[in-house]
């Protein structure tokens, strides 16, 4: 095969290159060299991005595989398998993130030897441990089809409604306590972000996230690959995200409206600025957009919507976890350049990730025999398809 | 019983000899350098900061319901019965979370390391146990750092405020705040004045009750969302099955 260098795969080898120097500093030289992280911000962007926003967005694959398994909504099945390929690719990734951002990454593993109950962060580390396994598992039978195994698939199949139920749960456990996680800092954070409402409002986020990955990762491969777009697929999909939108909306508003915040959180100020960014991004851009029957009937117009959903809600834990503690902690944090390097490399492999398995397995399987259709989106609005497509060259 | 300090802003000179006791104590450097810095890090657990003529000490509360013990995932901070809040860095992993989480920011992190720890005032645990005062208890000219029996502290702080109520402000720092300390501060000015953070800010609740009040629910919740998972897998599923056995039905009397 001759490898031929595109646009997309010299973008796609510099950030790589970038980030194995990030990589290497960080492991020779220590985080205070690789990161503007410091006593008084001692979570930075890795913990925002990777980890917090990393487990939102991998969150497609309980959502679709809830939807599908458990309440038997078949007319989404065709995006199953690709959501749970983004979701296990997801958590692979934040446990790459976090060995770049645990300070002792090398003992990792005593968290399952030393083991505190009371703590957030070990029932999050359990749950992300066993969901991972559970992912696993629902992804395996992609390889065993791509190798024709009959047996294994039969084994698995027996195992499904436990890991369909067990998945499901888990899911729901370590959502909701990423927002647990903050509970325990009621004088730091500031109160645009702290509530006890915190584990709801992460578990009703990830949902609506899930749904816009799912629309947003469709489209990309549709494109990507010359899939034949799977319309009423999206539409629908499109439908239950305004459904979450709403429901997100609502409890951010009972939220603030219970906590007397209203009349604050319309006052110009350093986080009201962030606020209304997040609250603009994340429900009146997409609701607004969706809630227009042709909008939500057009392959471009869900895609776009789903792109403002996924950014609102990744702007809304980066708040959470970086502009919420800039008060308190009296200065402004700025990623260094090589935070951002080493989060764009795990990003990066992510697309990477994605466009070898839907190379090389059965992630689209229908498509293999259907005459390969080309997507086409009359806005144009999907352009940006970076490795996807090259990625096995 | 249980041991805590007492500290005396009213007495205290600013000679910072509790600070090279610490430092010698601790095994860390301490020259003319470390003691002109104002702030805590990894390699200064205590600092005495000077505003005006007067003087503030900070150092780890030692917590009566810690905080970082109750975030950390492998359990590596443990109240001793003694009173201090030691920490075991062969458990740590390394993730921050007792830093994010302490109301006081104490604990401190060797940035620079490549194996880091995790740094703060330990009270001198083994000098606690054998008996002895803290190290900057001992070294104290002025008695400013006092070490003792908490419950006997709570009342010698009483009875200064008693005895001279224009000397200081009626309150002991570390009394109440987050459910109680093992440190407590008597001054007679605004603590906040020197970052400790304000008292109303942290409130009285011990801090890992506010995670409890989610973790403790989470042992109910899993069998309940297991079964209500399960109901729906069970009932959706169900549903499939009898409209295939309908449609069996159905194709079998027509035949």
């Amino acid at each position: 095969m001759k490898f031929k260098l595109t646009f997309w795969k010299v973008i796609f080898l510099v950030i790589m290159a970038l980030g194995v120097y990030s990589t290497f500093i960080r492991y020779f030289y220590g985080l205070g060299a690789v990161s503007n992280m410091t006593d008084q911000f001692p979570w930075g962007l890795w913990i925002g991005f990777d980890c917090l926003c990393g487990v939102m967005l991998a969150a497609g694959g309980f959502c679709i595989v809830g939807a599908v398994y458990l309440f038997n909504v078949e007319r989404l099945h065709s995006v199953v398998r690709p959501a749970v390929l983004t979701a296990f690719l997801g958590y692979l990734l934040f446990i790459v993130g976090l060995l770049f951002d645990l300070g002792r990454p090398w003992y990792i593993w005593h968290q399952l030897i030393y083991m505190n109950p009371h703590s957030v962060m070990f029932e999050v580390g359990m749950c992300v441990m066993a969901y991972t396994t559970v992912l696993f598992f629902e992804f395996l039978p992609n390889v065993f089809e791509r190798f024709n195994l009959q047996a294994p698939i039969k084994w698995i199949k027996k195992i499904y409604p436990v890991l369909i139920i067990g998945g499901i749960l888990l899911s729901t456990l370590h959502q909701s306590s990423l927002g647990s996680l903050y509970l325990i800092m009621p004088s730091k954070l500031h109160p645009f972000w702290y509530t006890p409402a915190l584990p709801f409002l992460f578990f009703g986020s990830a949902i609506a996230v899930g749904l816009a990955m799912t629309i947003f990762e469709s489209t990309q491969s549709a494109k990507a690959f010359g899939r034949h777009l799977e319309l009423p697929v999206l539409v629908e999909l499109g439908g239950a995200l305004l459904v979450a939108l709403w429901v997100n909306a609502l409890l951010r508003f009972e939220d603030y409206f219970h906590r007397g915040l209203l009349g604050q959180i319309i006052k110009p100020s350093y986080e009201a600025y962030f606020l209304w960014l997040e609250l603009a991004l994340a429900f009146v851009i997409p609701i607004t957009m969706l809630s227009f029957k042709k909008v939500r009937l057009s392959p471009g117009g869900l895609y776009l919507a789903s792109v403002f959903t996924v950014l609102g809600f990744i702007t809304n834990r980066l708040n959470i976890a970086l502009i919420g503690f800039e008060t308190y902690a009296g200065h402004h944090y700025l990623p260094k350049w090589t935070e951002f390097s080493v989060t764009l490399m795990i990003i990066a492999m992510g697309f990477a990730l994605f466009g070898l398995a839907v190379k090389y397995l059965p992630i689209f399987p229908e498509e293999r025999h259907a005459a390969t259709q080309r997507l086409r989106t009359e806005t144009g609005l999907v352009v940006a398809t970076p490795v996807l497509g090259h990625a096995g060259d | 019983m249980s041991k805590a300090l007492l500290y005396d802003a009213t007495m205290c000179i600013g000679c910072k000899q509790c600070e090279g006791a610490c430092a010698q104590q601790n095994k860390l450097p301490y020259d003319d350098k470390v003691a002109a810095e104002s702030v805590q890090s990894a390699h200064k657990y205590t600092v005495v900061l000077t505003k005006d003529d007067k003087f503030m000490r900070r150092l780890c509360m030692h917590c009566e319901h810690p905080a970082c013990a109750s975030v950390c995932p492998v359990g590596a901070f443990h109240k001793t019965k003694e009173g201090p809040v030691v920490y075991d860095v062969w458990k740590c992993i390394g993730c921050r979370y007792c830093m994010v989480s302490c109301a006081f920011a104490q604990p401190k992190y060797e940035w620079q390391s490549l194996n880091p720890r995790v740094r703060k005032c330990i009270m001198c645990p083994d000098r606690v146990v054998a008996g002895k005062q803290t190290a900057c208890a001992e070294i104290c000219p002025t008695g400013a750092t006092k070490f003792g029996e908490r419950d006997d502290l709570i009342k010698e702080a009483q009875d200064r405020i008693r005895q001279s109520p224009s000397t200081y402000l009626p309150r002991i720092y570390g009394l109440n705040e987050v459910g109680g300390t093992s440190v407590f501060i008597l001054s007679g000015v605004k603590v906040e004045e020197y970052g400790y953070p304000a008292s109303a800010k942290i409130g009285d609740t011990p801090m890992p009750e506010y995670t409890g009040r989610v973790m403790e629910r989470i042992p109910d919740f899993i069998p309940v969302w297991t079964l209500v998972l399960g109901g729906i897998y069970w009932v959706s599923h169900r549903r499939e099955e009898v409209a295939a056995a309908e449609a069996d039905e159905k194709n079998g009397g027509a035949r």
